[in-house]
Order: C-alpha cells, then structure tokens, then sequence
C-alpha cells in the first residue's frame, strides 16, 4: 500500500458488460415493431449492436432494446432495419421521453451516456453528448485545443500513467498513491444504502483507489476494504470512534460541503432506521443534525490541533480536509496546509449527492470552476503547492470534467453524483422524500434499500472509471504526455468559448444551449 | 429566556390541483390486463392509488401530473406501457421571469411551510441573469452561533423603517440634547404590498393583511382601497397615499404609524402637513425606478428631508421603468445605496426595495445591494394559488376562484410562505456568519458576482472575455 506502484505493469481492472437492472432500458432512440411483424427475424440478423434479438428455437424476437439503437445513422449502413424490414414493420423515433429527464447541468443525454459507459466500459456507441451540459458556463464552456498532431505520442492505454499522489509533504508517512485521479465522496451509512455504499468500496478497491465513510459511522462490511475507505469526521462526530480512525488509510476532516456550505447536515428521522441508529449511536426514528461548524475549531490553531489529534491516534494516516468555496478558500488552503493536512478538499457549490436545500445549493459559495484555479495559484505563490495535494469536488460529472479540473489546477477529484448514476440514478432529486430513494440508492427502507447488488455496483463503478480512464488517455496521448500529473495546471490546454473571438470560436464545439423546462 | 421570533406555519393543501410538471401516459391497448406485477401497485409514492375512481367518474385522474419522477413505471412494466410528458400547461404558466418553477416553489411553500429541499446537486444553469448572476458568501468557521442548525432562532431578521438621528447630542447635565423619535421596527425584512394586478376581492385582501399582522410585518394598500372593515388592522397598514389626495384620509392617518406618499417633484414640502396630521408618523416615499428620474439623486435628496424610509419601485421582474435598455434591481440598489453613502444619510434613512423579489434568496441579495427590506406582492397572489395566468386583467374566470377564498385559509398560505422563506434567510445569514440581517445591509463583501468571479478566476488564463456579460 505505501509504495508507489509501476502503473504499467498492472493489468487494469477487468470490464464486464453490467446491463441495467431495470427491465426497460432508456434510450435515445424508440424503435417498435408495429402488427406487420411477421417474426422473420431479418432485423436480428442484421443488427450488430444488438438491438433485435432472436435467439434460437424463438418464434419471435424480443421487444428491441432500444438503449443499442444508433438512430438515423444507421443510415449510412447495409444494416438498417427500418429499409430493410420486408414487411415495412418498424418505426423509429427520437425518444419524447428524453424531455422529461435531466437537467442544465446533467442533461439527458449525459445520463444515458453514463448508464452506457457504465455497461459497456467504453464510450457509447449511440450519438450522445455525454462530456458536455447545457449550464452555459464553468466546464460546460472550456473546450481542450486542438491538439498538434506532431506532438501527439502513440502508445498504448495501459503505458500512460493516471496515477496521483495524496502524500507530497515527504513526512515519513507513506507515499500513497491511487491509479485514477478520482475518488469516491463521502456517502454516509443511513443516507445511502449498504449495498451501494460496500459496492463503491468494492469498486475502490479494484481500481487501486478509494471511497469515502461519509458521517455515518463504519459499518463492518468495509472492513475487507479498509484499506480504500476514507474515515470522515463531520461536525456530529456519527461513529467516530478510535478504531475507525486506526483503521483507514486517510482521515478527511469535514469542515463544510459544497451543497450546504456553513448548514451542516440534516438525516430525517425516517432513514434513522435501527442499523442506521446503532450505528450512529442514536435513537431510531429521530432526526439527526450534524451541525455547523466544529464546536472545537475557532481558528487555525484549532484546526491543527484536530489535525494533530488524528495523526497521533494513526501514525500512518493521512489528512484530508475537506473545506467549501467561500471567498477566501485560498487563505483556508493556505491554513490547512501549514496546519499539517496533506490534502485539501475543495467542494464547490453545485454538486452533492444527498438532500440539500435548494437556496443553498444555488446560492451559496462559488462554483468549484473559480475555485481551483484561485487556490492553485495561491498555493503557487505560498511556494508550497507540490507539497499538498489539491482536489477539487462539487459538479464534476464526467472524465472529461476531472480532465479539466486537473488542467485548472487540481490533482484529482472527488465524484459523487457520477457514481451514483452509474447504478442508475435518474437525478429525480427525491432523496429524503418518504422511504427515500425510489430507486434504492439513497435509502435504508427495509425494501428499497435492498434493490441494487453490491456486485453490479462495484462493476458498473468500475466500468464508469475505465470509460474514462480511456478519455483521459486519449487526451494526455494527443498532448504527448504520458502522466495525468503533467496535465495538472496546464490551463494553456483549455479555452472557454466566452473568451474567443468569434471566428476562433466557430473551432471547437459549440456549447449546448437549449431550453430546458426546470 | 426571551421570547424568539418565529413564524407558525400550518400545512394548507391546495384548494385546486396545482399545476404539475410531468404526467404518466400509459398505452393501455397494449396492457396486460391482469399483471400480478402491475407497476401501478408499486408505485412508492402511491400516485396511481386513486387510478379506478376517475374511470368510473370519467374525471381527470388526479395522478396526473404528480409524478415524482422516479421512472419506475417506465422502466419496470412488463409490457412496457409508460411514458412521461411535461405537463403542456407547465409550460405556459408564469412568464421568463416568474418561471413555472418559482410558482411550483411558492406553491410547495405556502401549502407545506416547508423549504424546498432536494437530493443529487444543483439542476439550474451555471449563471443567470440578475440576482442569478451572485452568490452568497459562506465562513467556514464563524458562525453566529455554536448551537448548528438550532442557532438560526438567535439570528434577528428585525429592521427598522423610522429615521435614525445622526448622532446624539447631550446637554450639560447627561440629558438628551437631540429629539429622538420613537423606533419601528419590523422582525423580519420584508413587506406586503398590494399586487397592480389581480383580483382585489376583499377576501384577498383581507388574508394579505392577516397574515402581515399575524407575522407582525406591515401591509402597502391603496388609502382608497382600505375598506372601513379593515380599520382593525390599524398599524399593520401603510396606506398609500398622494399629494393631492392625502388630507381626505385623516382617520386612517391617525390609526396608522407609517405611510407612504408617491413621489412628485417638491414632495418634500408635504411631509410637515402628513406629520401634523399624526406627529409619529414614518413616512416613506415611494420613487419609481424610471429611467427618466434620476434615482439616485432624488433619494439623496429626500434623505436630508424629514422623512424616514426609501420605497423604490421596479417592474415586476425587477427591471427599470421605461427604458428599452433596462437595469436590473440589484444595480439600481447598489447605485442609491452607495449615493446615500456618500452623502452621509444613508445610517438614517431606509430603503425598501419592490419588483422582481419572487424568491427568498432575492430578499438577502436585496438586502447585499444595499436595501434595507423588500416588499412583495405577486409572491402573495401565487401563495394563494395565483397561476399568473393573467385571466383577471381580460375580465375572465379566476382559475383558482381567488374571488372566493376564506381570509383565514389564504392569510395560512401567505404565513406558511414567510415562514419557509425566512427560514431560507436564515439558511443564508447562517452560512454567511452574520447575526443580524442589519447586518447585511450593503455588504457586497458577504457576496460573489459572476463579473468579479470571470475576472479574477478566468482571466488570467483566458485572456480577455470576448462575449459581454449581460447580467442585468
């Protein structure tokens, strides 16, 4: 664990198609076989991306699996169903349901294009635009340049190193490393369920990298994965004990979150089943507020001795402080290095995974896209900024977003809502409604919470991650670099839209901008 | 203890179903009929419960457009025979400004008292026009209190609308040298203000009223528009009154504490006739924010006359009057606010700001630009249901038969939305640090503009913004 291991001589982690869990699957597409059907079976015969299928001794093919269909432009193709339908039986259409899904920052076809990545382990073979939302502004507007193809390195997936370090401080605690730049944000045992929250712990594990605790204590299923989950220690202190501290390879301090900045947290008293309140230490059925801020931090000093506290009680941990966008967030960096951290977390405005108010979630503190390059600089310019580990959290939705987020200045990212939609959250946004999650990934109900398998969870995560592992290779390769760490700061890489003139503009893809009904 | 303030909000259900966002379409040719796995019966949040009812009635099922979009129906039917659309209506109702969303938002509000909460991040666009294009700032340490999310009951909302003496003055033996007049002051910073459009049923109006003496706050209406009925309400109105026209209200200036004369050139001259009348009167003028005027210097101006508080007015989403380029509220506050700073009175007197405060949050970034409070009145007509549909100004049928609602029914709704909107205030001045919405007031730095944001962020890796920012 505390070497920092050579990249290129471990296999990657194995993708394994993971199909949804729902019978009807979402797609761009709707394709239905009308009462001319006469079961010939042609479009099964055609199709290679496994939309008809009929298998053997069938005397009729199955309802298409419309989520494979490519759309017009199969087209172009000798494989066209709807041409090649001897009884004209087929219609396909743009799918009206898309209308009702998403949103500016996550829209639908981001979502379908992770329900995809999540399958398959590649890119989707269907036309969406999964890099890319339509907020108009931050991520949504920087475009990678046009690479020069003279500079561009040809070598293999496996021989690019995607690997960070978490420990720069040269201390005497151990290099740790991790092989993708992201890791899993807290999800606390209570908001979310077991199995989804051991399935990310799972993932972590096989992807040499790491998930979060979250507030709400250490249940004993992490305990085969320890070495990949991070101890979270929130203002309400929820089952933090000694040896939870003793066991995790890093601590996060968590001063404040992007999605309630300076509110602190909020657990209804319906999700407060009996795990989740033995767990917690509490009484079932009564809400729990962790609050805000710590009651024990009223300045730096303070801080350091929370920092001091945890390193005393694990030699071998690592601190992570996990701050939110104020204004100053570059001074509280600043502090949180000299206070002994080895990573500061910062978590912009716009993302979270649980419930939050809605007023704070927009309004308070800035988006993470400000943020990163503040601090970045200011750490450069404190002289200390390859001595901490910067990463940045709070709407970061897809690899592309951790592409750019590195090129700002971060080192890596922390990913929330991407996991979850990755087992297939719809982003309803009805997490702390009644039972909870309808879904079964943000609930304890005694039958929701029991929907997903830990087993699909960890694969479809590990399939998400190897998606875009593929895309972050891809662009460090057209670059010429063989590092993820070589793309850190090099904001000279990005362009924002909104910054070009118009011609220069006319280059790179256009942002998406179409009206959506919130 | 002291008693703290606070607002008791009431679940009030909605007299009429409100307009929703998505409907279940079901293909029914195409249904299996007898599923013993029917989606219908699994449906978490129990919306097709009621699904034979409206067929043996031949009504409109009330399911429709209820849907929480979970997609399980959609996803989960054997056969496949769900699909959702936006409620076509959803789409029409509001305009750009009162978007289908902020009515849904009230609504939600004035029915539960509750704030709206939801789960998986921020759903809206990265930056928006107006009080869209700021955030609020946030402390990671400070905290008005260490009691978490209990501590909020120890923020005072209160403002004042009385002036404040510029300094006091003591004679020779300790006494006061300097008259000092009797403070008001309202606990939360925000005012009722009669909508100029709508239904002026008496039953409107009334529950208006309630609910502002109810939650101790203070109600702009008409001085013609005050029915002899409404005299109870007394000090929880500020009638609104002209030049011409205000010595025919001598019984309503004397029951009340504050009123409000439209602004005319010379109306300073005024001020002694409406003080005589009831010599502890507030006097607010009411400025239209017109681009004709020059705002800034009338209210710089009339701070040096004794009245007491500012009331400016915009359009109602928030936008300067007659100009084809207009400004928007939050810049128009900034530059009177800092006008008034200049010019030594700004500590004395108040402003009120009106148009385009359809959400809490606008309240507190109000507040940042300069306001001491704001005052609202189509958020009033949409707590009781209002779609904005415009129905009224043709003469036709209320929707939601406002005409009719019980007084004590719409004063509920009204309530339960001050009561989720504070909370937000609160959410707000928390996260921020601050203990006094006072506090707050000018306090651009609790705040972050996109401008500022682009400059400092952006810039120096951009270069040059090439596109305008066009956040007004």
């Amino acid at each position: 664990m505390n070497q920092i291991k050579d990249q290129s001589k471990n296999k990657l982690p194995e993708i394994k198609q993971t199909p949804s869990r729902f019978r009807n699957t979402i797609g761009k597409y709707i394709l239905k076989r009308n009462s001319k059907c006469v079961s010939c079976g042609k479009c099964a015969e055609l199709c290679p991306h496994e939309v008809h299928i009929m298998p053997e001794n069938h005397a009729s093919p199955f309802r298409p699996v419309e989520h494979n269909c490519i759309g017009p432009d199969c087209k172009k193709t000798d494989h066209f169903c709807i041409e090649h339908c001897p009884e004209d039986a087929m219609v396909l259409k743009e799918n009206p349901l898309l209308d009702t899904m998403g949103d500016y920052r996550w829209p639908p076809e981001m979502l379908l294009g992770h329900f995809a990545m999540a399958e398959t382990g590649g890119a989707p073979h269907v036309d969406l635009e999964y890099n890319l939302g339509n907020s108009g502004g931050g991520f949504d507007m920087m475009r990678f340049i046009k690479p020069d193809p003279k500079v561009a390195i040809d070598i293999r997936d496996e021989d690019i190193d995607t690997r960070i370090e978490l420990n720069k401080t040269c201390d005497g605690r151990p290099e740790r490393t991790i092989d993708i730049p992201c890791y899993g944000g807290g999800m606390s045992y209570g908001s979310t369920a077991l199995s989804i929250i051991v399935g990310r712990a799972r993932a972590a594990k096989r992807l040499n990298s790491l998930t979060c605790t979250g507030e709400g204590g250490y249940p004993p299923e992490f305990l085969p994965y320890k070495e990949h989950v991070i101890t979270q220690v929130a203002t309400g202190l929820f089952g933090v004990r000694e040896e939870t501290i003793q066991h995790c390879p890093i601590m996060e301090f968590k001063y404040a979150q992007g999605a309630k900045p300076g509110l602190g947290g909020h657990l209804l008293g319906e999700k407060v089943t009996e795990a989740v309140a033995k767990m917690r230490e509490t009484v079932v059925g009564s809400s729990l507020f962790s609050p805000f801020p710590f009651h024990s931090v009223y300045s730096v000093e303070d801080h350091k001795k929370h920092v001091d506290w945890m390193k005393e009680i694990n030699h071998n941990v690592l601190c992570s402080i996990k701050v939110s966008t104020p204004t100053d967030v570059d001074m509280v960096a600043i502090g949180a290095y000299y206070a002994g951290a080895h990573i500061i977390h910062i978590d912009g405005s716009y993302g979270g995974t649980g419930a939050a108010p809605d007023i704070a979630k927009k309004n308070i503190a800035m988006p993470i896209e400000y943020a990163i390059p503040k601090v970045h600089r200011f750490l450069e310019e404190e002289g200390v900024r390859n001595k901490i580990t910067l990463i940045a959290s709070g709407g970061i939705r897809n690899g592309l977003d951790v592409a750019k987020a590195i090129a700002l200045g971060a080192d890596g990212c922390v990913i929330g809502t991407a996991d979850l939609v990755a087992v297939e959250c719809v982003r309803c946004g009805n997490c702390e409604s009644g039972r909870g999650c309808a879904r079964g990934i943000a609930s304890t109900d005694p039958e929701l919470g029991y929907m997903t398998e830990e087993d699909y969870v960890e694969q479809r995560l590990v399939n998400m991650y190897m998606a875009w592992r593929k895309q972050w290779c891809d662009i460090l390769r057209s670059y010429g670099l063989k590092s993820i760490k070589e793309l850190r700061g090099r904001s000279d890489l990005m362009v924002h839209l909104d910054y070009l003139d118009e011609e220069e503009r006319k280059k790179y893809q256009p942002a998406p901008s179409f009206k959506m009904v919130l | 203890m002291p008693q703290k303030y606070n607002i008791s909000t009431n679940a009030a259900p909605p007299r009429f179903y409100p307009v929703g966002k998505y409907s279940t379409i079901e293909f029914r040719e195409n249904c299996a009929g007898s599923c013993k796995e029917c989606v219908k019966n699994k449906c978490v949040y129990d919306i097709f419960k009621d699904n034979y009812l409206h067929m043996s009635k031949m009504e409109e099922p009330e399911y429709l457009y209820t849907c929480n979009s979970c997609f399980r129906c959609i996803q989960e039917c054997t056969k496949g025979i769900f699909s959702r659309v936006v409620n076509p209506e959803y789409r029409e109702i509001g305009d750009a400004y009162w978007t289908p969303d902020v009515l849904n938002r009230t609504w939600y509000q004035a029915h539960t008292g509750g704030i709206p909460v939801s789960g998986a991040g921020y759903r809206g666009p990265f930056v928006g026009k107006g009080f869209d294009s700021m955030w609020t700032d946030m402390s990671e340490i400070v905290r008005p209190t260490r009691d978490g999310i209990h501590g909020r009951e120890y923020i005072n909302t209160c403002i004042e609308l009385s002036r404040r003496p510029e300094r006091l003055a003591f004679k020779e033996d300790g006494s006061l040298d300097v008259e000092v007049k009797p403070i008001l002051e309202i606990p939360l910073p925000i005012l009722f203000q009669q909508p100029d459009f709508g239904i002026y049923s008496k039953g409107v109006l009334l529950s208006m009223l309630t609910a502002a003496q109810t939650i101790g706050t203070k109600m702009f209406l008409k001085a013609a528009d005050v029915y002899e009925d409404m005299m109870c309400f007394g000090k929880s109105i500020i009638p609104l009154v002209k030049k011409e026209n205000f010595e025919n209200y001598p019984k309503l200036l004397s029951l009340v504490d504050m009123v409000e004369i439209e602004y005319e050139p010379g109306i300073e001259k005024t001020f002694g006739t409406l003080k005589a009348m009831n010599k502890d009167l507030v006097v607010s003028v009411g400025i239209p924010l017109s681009a004709d005027l020059d705002y800034a210097k009338i209210c710089v101006d009339l701070s040096k006359a004794d009245m007491d508080t500012l009331h400016v007015y915009a359009d109602s989403q928030g936008r300067e009057l007659n100009s084809d380029t207009p400004r928007f509220i939050k810049d128009m506050l900034r530059d009177i606010h800092l006008a008034l700073v200049d010019a030594a009175t700004r500590q004395q007197i108040n402003i009120l700001a009106s148009g385009g405060i359809c959400m809490a949050e606008h309240v507190n970034k109000s507040i940042i630009c300069g306001a001491d409070g704001v005052a609202i009145d189509l958020s009033l007509l949409v707590a009781m249901e209002c779609r904005l549909c415009g129905r009224c100004m043709n003469d036709l049928s209320c929707p939601v038969e406002l005409e009719s609602i019980d007084p004590e029914y719409g004063s509920n709704r009204i309530t339960n939305l001050m009561g989720a909107w504070r909370n937000q205030m609160l959410e707000m001045l928390g996260a921020m640090g601050l203990r006094e919405a006072r506090r707050l007031r000018g306090e651009v730095g609790r705040s972050m503009w996109f401008e500022d944001l682009e400059k400092e962020s952006f810039a120096p890796i951009f270069g040059e913004r090439k596109v305008s920012i066009d956040v007004g």
